[in-house]
């Protein structure tokens, strides 16, 4: 290992918290929710580049780590008057013990069986949440308001939910940035090239497997938390939306599966294209099928995505672009 | 009893709409996540020719299968042929972004209110048993189609040209078969039964241009109990799930019902990913 990371790291880390940090110094609260959701969707599209980009697994449930994390966070604070500072781990954990138990179970699926099988675990947990009543069945959770009082009121709340959102994001960029540059990672990438090479090469692959989805599971979870602590409520068809995954999927395509610095693209261009579709008049009934014709566009023609376009297309840049 | 008759009735019709799945997917190893919206489109299909040109409903259904045919060659010639050969996400992606498009197009088009047909075939009585005719035509509709779907595959020349490719495209190149018509073909052929399936819904359903997700999950769930490209195990496995959605509410509330359903998804998947009647691997 290197003792400090490429230029190119540092470039994405110090890029991303310069914008984050702009609703901060304007206090303008429409830009930070803009915001957030761009970081959230940063967060959750990196992760799954861990298992889908390194690894070569396709993850059509991912969301289901997000909403687990956003029920078991939210139940917590709303049933045992836990703080953030608790919910936040617990969480975690719980996002990393299910991928645990299901990388025991589906990582043996290869291909589109596995792609299936995680479509099955979100549809049987949303399922499952449906007739849950201590988790309020169809309904959900809602929090109280009084629950924000112990962070200084709601606005306070919701800048606290947005500063944890910045960290988390920093954060897994530094994951994403060591699991791709460590040994770990380098299995992990012979996994998605060919899995019975890597194999025979000594890489104990179910066990490389395992933790890559448990890594690629515990921020999304997290993340969970926080963006249904802002919420002030969950509920299961909201919050195990099989469409949320997929359009994860497509921000990782958009910019460049396998890479740092691709999830940062795509979900940033995704997210903005999409609000502006939403806003702009024309395009707000036909939001759906601009995404598709995009969508369609870039694995037909650009299926590297626009960090593996630019480095096919700059060699030079290819320290930088990482 | 009632309820078990009326599960194995509608699980024919789950069956016609994964055995176009499961024809996708054996013949090119590709999911079509446009699974759904074409069922859907099925049934608005037959629906804008019943209502507005006053065609009988199961000759719409019948029309409503040759477009789908069409647009399913269509589909396969703009969107999936380019990424055949590259990765599994780059076709299941594609097949999405497809789904993405129709679904844009549909909801512009009808709005995502739903939408019934009145078809009144009134009912059948046998002892305890009372059956919507509907229900029982559809199922007879969709055991004749698995039929001639068998025949079309076994004895006709297109028929064995796609199994030949199903077996191995490479080694079918080789003997002259002219593989993309026949890829194209078999999209087309897929697609066609999610159509029909969709519009023989529509004859007792009331559905909206969404309401096909629900079938393409439960097109996934058959596809996997009855064996991969398997399209008689599609049939058996639509029926499994039609007589479990049949049975499980007597005992359970209603909304456990996908529950079971994907539980026992995965666990097929863990244990047999060859489906219940799959060979060995």
């Amino acid at each position: 290992m290197k003792p400090r990371g490429s230029p190119g790291l540092w470039l994405i880390l110090a890029g991303v918290l310069t914008v984050s940090l702009f609703p901060v110094v304007s206090d303008n609260a429409a830009m930070r929710e803009v915001l957030f959701s761009v970081l959230l969707a940063i967060t959750l599209a990196s992760s799954l580049n861990i298992i889908l980009g390194y690894t070569g697994y396709i993850s059509f449930g991912h969301v289901v780590f997000f909403g687990l994390g956003g029920y078991v966070g939210l139940y917590l604070i709303s049933a045992y008057g836990a703080s953030l500072w608790v919910a936040l781990p617990a969480a975690g954990a719980a996002g990393a013990l299910l991928a645990f138990l299901l990388g025991k179970a589906i990582l043996r699926l290869r291909g589109s069986f596995f792609a299936l099988a995680t479509i099955g675990v979100n549809e049987a947990m949303r399922a499952l949440f449906n007739n849950l009543p201590r988790f309020g069945g169809s309904t959900g959770i809602a929090l109280n308001f009084s629950v924000y009082e112990a962070y200084g009121g709601a606005t306070r709340a919701l800048w606290l939910a947005y500063g944890l959102m910045i960290a988390l994001t920093l954060a897994i960029l530094l994951i994403s940035y060591r699991t791709k540059t460590s040994k770990f990672g380098l299995g992990l990438m012979a996994i998605r090239e060919d899995e019975d090479a890597a194999e025979v090469l000594g890489v104990v692959t179910p066990t490389a497997k395992t933790w890559a989805y448990v890594l690629s599971a515990i921020m999304p979870a997290m993340a969970g938390v926080l963006y249904y602590f802002k919420n002030s409520s969950i509920e299961p068809n909201d919050a195990f939306q099989l469409s949320f995954s997929i359009e994860l999927l497509v921000m990782v395509m958009l910019g460049g599966s396998g890479t740092v610095l691709g999830p940062v693209l795509g979900a940033a261009g995704y997210q903005l294209l999409r609000n502006s579709l939403l806003i702009s008049p024309f395009f707000k009934n036909s939001q759906l099928v601009v995404s598709g014709v995009v969508l369609l566009l870039i694995i037909l023609f650009i299926p590297v995505g626009a960090v593996g376009w630019l480095r096919r297309r700059f060699p030079r840049l290819r320290k930088t672009l990482i | 009893m009632q309820y078990v008759v009326d599960g194995l009735l509608i699980g024919c019709v789950y069956g016609l709409a994964a055995m176009g799945m499961t024809l996708i997917w054996g013949v090119m190893d590709v999911i079509n996540m446009a699974h759904g919206v074409l069922i859907a489109l099925g049934s608005f299909g037959m629906y804008l020719l019943f209502t507005n040109l006053g065609i009988n409903p199961y000759l719409g259904v019948v029309l409503a299968g040759a477009g789908g045919l069409l647009l399913g060659i269509g589909i396969y010639r703009v969107a999936i042929r380019r990424v055949l050969d590259t990765s599994h996400l780059s076709t299941l992606l594609a097949t999405f972004a497809v789904n993405m498009i129709l679904v844009g197009l549909g909801t512009a088009a009808f709005s995502t209110n739903p939408r019934a047909v009145d078809v009144n075939l009134g009912s059948l009585t046998i002892g305890s048993v009372t059956v919507q005719t509907t229900r029982l035509v559809a199922a007879l509709a969709s055991i004749l189609i698995a039929g001639a779907l068998y025949l079309f595959l076994n004895r006709t020349s297109p028929g064995k040209f796609i199994r030949a490719i199903t077996n191995n495209r490479n080694a079918a190149e080789i003997v002259g078969i002219h593989s993309q018509r026949m890829l194209a073909l078999s999209f087309g052929l897929g697609c066609m039964l999610a159509t029909l399936a969709g519009g023989l819904i529509a004859t007792f359903f009331p559905f909206s241009i969404l309401s096909g997700d629900t079938y393409q999950v439960k097109s996934f769930i058959i596809v996997v109990l009855g064996g991969l490209g398997n399209p008689l195990g599609a049939l058996v496995g639509g029926l499994i799930l039609g007589l479990l959605e049949g049975i499980v509410p007597a005992f359970l509330p209603i909304s456990w019902v996908p529950v079971i359903e994907f539980v026992l998804f995965i666990l097929i998947l863990i244990v047999k990913p060859t489906g219940l009647f799959g060979g060995k691997e």
